[in-house]
């Protein structure tokens, strides 16, 4: 699409109805995804002339020929001074169709957290990679990292293109070389597209110099994947975050449940059970704002009025009589850790799952994954900062929980450390407790 | 935004969803947060969402102001408008009254800006109300250092923040936890562009003060912008040519260091058409913001928003 085209697309109301698409960009230092970012930016026109023009400045101090793209993304500080980018940044930009968030995540080996924190909201994961180098540690790192966050789709830029005299059987070797080790992924929706950052080759538009090359640009992919399918609308799960009470006569009798829809449809109408406690009711109405709706699904915050005065309150969960999440102590899961102190078996937790919050005590660490060979790692008995591994928890009120494959947000959890308030890890919970 | 055919949420509607799972989370989990509300469309904003998150019920929070004294006459009539329509509480913390008690100092000159003066009447009125949470209107494509903020910030005993040491936000799930004497600034718009508050704005027809539409103003011009005056403290300087313009604000804040615009935009239809053709961004109004490229890092640092 031209940027005159998005110009004038935009003052039309389709803007108010446009997709929104979460993304992740991974990358090692150099691969240019800094470069390609800030073309992504420059080129949708989301970069105003006051930022391009401070880029220009920094670009002319620093010696550069000429205005560094990748100089409109890199954020503080430090990370101008030392030149690279250390910390998950988010940038914006949007084209008629869709508005999109781009995680920007620094590809150093000790930065797995970071990108396991770009990617728990991700749609989308683009990873990069330098055609001169291939397929390389950093990729299949990043590759798994996608697949255990179960990122649904996956583009693979095989980039700088312009190094390897746009070369068509480099990018089929690199494509093979990926899908070869891939196939071990659970990863539904993969696609290649060879590019240049640095000249805009198949980034925004298709490039003249790969007339080989089929599919679309980069820009056009973004706009057109297909992201409706991702959501879980079987399974209905709302955790309950906060209780809509009026404290005035108007509304004397109005008490509803606010929270987030985390799967699944909800409708007026509908029979819930409460956990913990078992109690069943009827949705009487659902709420957003002033407005009533017959119907809420996930992402939505709403509010659920029941028939029933059944006493529910903040942690606990509305489902459906014959599909409720499991309320288990005993909890699978898979850990990343985030901390410099390790992670140890014997050590007491506190854990944030939806809106509950509960002490946990790591039970047993069953192996830990070394994510150079992706092979696991039996004898471990910790789990350091960046490395990932299975554990056994076991909690000290029971959630109400799904396996992370089938709802991300009632799969997911966080673990605080209790003297240091400090998030110090991720859990993505397994199938079989 | 009632509508939702095929299950499927406009970016605005996805965006509005996690602003109130924000606030909900905020609300359950800090005993007394605040809204600061400076009166500019991004805090006008927020109390559209705090609603829709805790109506019919009174929000769990007051509004907080930290009123430099340099605000537009017109944005400080329309706070006090919305406020008695919301029928919430206000607390307003004047620059002027910390500078009297000597919390505050203001800046040297003849002409000072009072933007370094808000952070401790700030701080001063969140250690007097004991505030442990504050939301605050920021959004992460205002400048480069927002970009990689937290949406729960969490800011030491001095109010500062520190870029390196942030807690890892994974999922919609927040880390809440808080020593005592320890605060948080809480950004629900975080994900929100100028783009997406000004369609929010047309879609839900909020009312905002009328510097945001074009009006006719005596402004001068200096330092290439185009500076307002009026008869009091902020009058032409020396040498400076007075002249009415049709102008608006992009953005409110003070007085004496936000700029304006030249354009016919009289309805948000017309903005939302102008913010879609901009070459410059909101912040390039803002004078203090030309000191120096990492301005905004530094006052981030010491407190400020
Ligand atoms: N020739 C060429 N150079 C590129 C391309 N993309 C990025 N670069 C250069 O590679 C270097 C690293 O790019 P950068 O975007 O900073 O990488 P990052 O570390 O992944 O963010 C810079 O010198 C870029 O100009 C490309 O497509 N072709």
């Amino acid at each position: 699409m031209s940027t005159a085209a998005i110009e004038q697309d935009f003052s039309s109301d389709a803007y108010l109805n446009m997709d929104l698409l979460r993304l992740l960009t991974c990358g090692s230092v150099d691969d240019g995804k800094s470069t390609l970012i800030g073309r992504l930016l420059y080129d949708s026109k989301s970069i105003f002339e006051d930022q391009l023009e401070a880029a220009e400045q920094a670009s002319l101090s620093r010696g550069d020929e000429r205005v560094n793209l990748a100089l409109l993304t890199d954020g503080l500080r430090a990370e101008r001074e030392q030149g690279i980018t250390i910390d998950v940044a988010y940038r914006y930009f949007a084209t008629p169709k869709r508005k999109f968030i781009i995680a920007d995540c620094p590809g150093h080996v000790q930065y797995t957290r970071n990108m396991v924190t770009g990617a728990s909201t991700a749609n989308l994961a683009l990873i990069l990679i330098d055609a001169r180098h291939g397929v390389i540690e950093q990729t299949r790192r990043h590759s798994f990292i996608t697949s255990l966050l179960r990122i649904p789709h996956l583009v693979v830029c095989v980039n700088k293109m312009d190094l390897v005299d746009y070369d068509e059987a480099v990018y089929d070797k690199i494509r093979a070389d990926f899908e070869e080790f891939a196939a071990r992924f659970e990863i539904t929706d993969v696609s290649f597209i060879p590019m240049s950052a640095l000249n805009g080759d198949n980034v925004v538009n298709r490039s003249e110099h790969m007339p080989w090359y089929q599919g679309s640009s980069l820009l056009n992919h973004l706009e057109n994947v297909h992201i409706a399918g991702d959501r879980n609308l079987i399974d209905a799960r709302f955790p309950v975050q906060w209780v809509v009470r009026p404290q005035s006569d108007e509304h004397h009798d109005f008490r509803a449940y606010g929270g987030t829809v985390a799967s699944g449809v909800l409708s007026v109408g509908d029979e819930v059970v409460a956990q913990p406690s078992g109690l069943s009711s009827k949705i009487k109405s659902i709420h957003l704002g002033e407005t009533e709706l017959e119907k809420a699904h996930p992402p939505m915050s709403v509010a659920i009025q029941l028939e029933h005065d059944i006493d529910v309150s903040r942690g606990d969960m509305l489902s459906r009589p014959g599909n409720q999440p499991t309320a288990s102590q005993d909890i699978e899961a898979m850990i990343v850790w985030m901390h410099d102190e390790p992670m140890v078996a014997g050590k007491k937790y506190t854990i944030k799952h939806t809106a509950n919050t509960a002490r946990a005590m790591i039970k047993d660490l069953k192996y830990r994954i070394d994510i150079e060979s992706l092979s696991r790692v039996e004898d471990a008995t910790q789990l350091g900062l960046n490395e990932i591994g299975r554990v056994s928890l076991r909690s000290t009120k029971p959630l109400f929980a799904d396996p992370y494959r089938q709802c991300r947000a009632t799969g997911s959890f966080i673990i605080i450390d209790e003297a240091s308030n400090i998030t110090v890890g991720a859990g993505l919970i397994l199938d079989g407790r | 935004m009632a509508d939702v055919p095929h299950y499927r949420l406009s970016h605005l509607q996805m965006l509005e969803a996690e602003a109130i799972h924000i606030m909900r989370e905020v609300a359950a989990e800090f005993e007394r947060p605040a809204l600061m509300f400076s009166g500019g469309k991004d805090s006008i904003v927020m109390v559209r969402l705090a609603e829709k998150a805790f109506r019919p019920a009174k929000f769990p929070f007051p509004l907080l102001h930290v009123d430099t004294g340099h605000n537009f006459p017109e944005a400080i009539e329309f706070r006090d408008q919305l406020v008695e329509k919301l029928g919430e509480r206000l607390i307003v913390a004047h620059v002027e009254d910390a500078i009297k008690e000597g919390i505050a100092v203001e800046d040297p000159g003849k002409y000072p800006s009072r933007n370094r003066a808000q952070i401790p009447t700030l701080l001063n009125a969140v250690e007097k109300n004991r505030f442990n949470a504050l939301f605050g209107g920021a959004r992460r494509d205002e400048e480069k250092a927002r970009a990689k903020e937290r949406i729960f910030s969490f800011r030491d005993d001095f109010g500062q923040w520190d870029p390196k040491n942030q807690r890892p936000e994974l999922w919609n799930l927040y880390n809440a936890r808080h020593k005592p004497g320890e605060h948080i600034r809480v950004f629900p718009l975080s994900n929100w562009t100028e783009m997406d508050v000004w369609q929010y704005i047309a879609l839900e027809k909020i009312d905002i003060p009328n510097l945001y539409y074009s009006h006719t103003r005596r402004v001068v011009t200096r330092m290439g912008e185009l500076m307002p005056v009026d008869d009091t403290t902020f009058g032409p300087r020396d040498g400076e040519e007075v002249k009415e313009m049709v102008v608006r604000f992009r953005t409110v804040g003070d007085m004496s260091c936000t700029a304006a615009t030249q354009s016919p935009a009289s309805t948000l239809e017309d903005i939302v058409s102008e913010v879609a053709a901009a070459r410059a961004s909101e912040r390039g109004a803002r004078m203090d913001d030309k000191t120096a490229e990492a301005a905004m890092e530094d006052r981030k640092k010491e407190g400020y928003f």
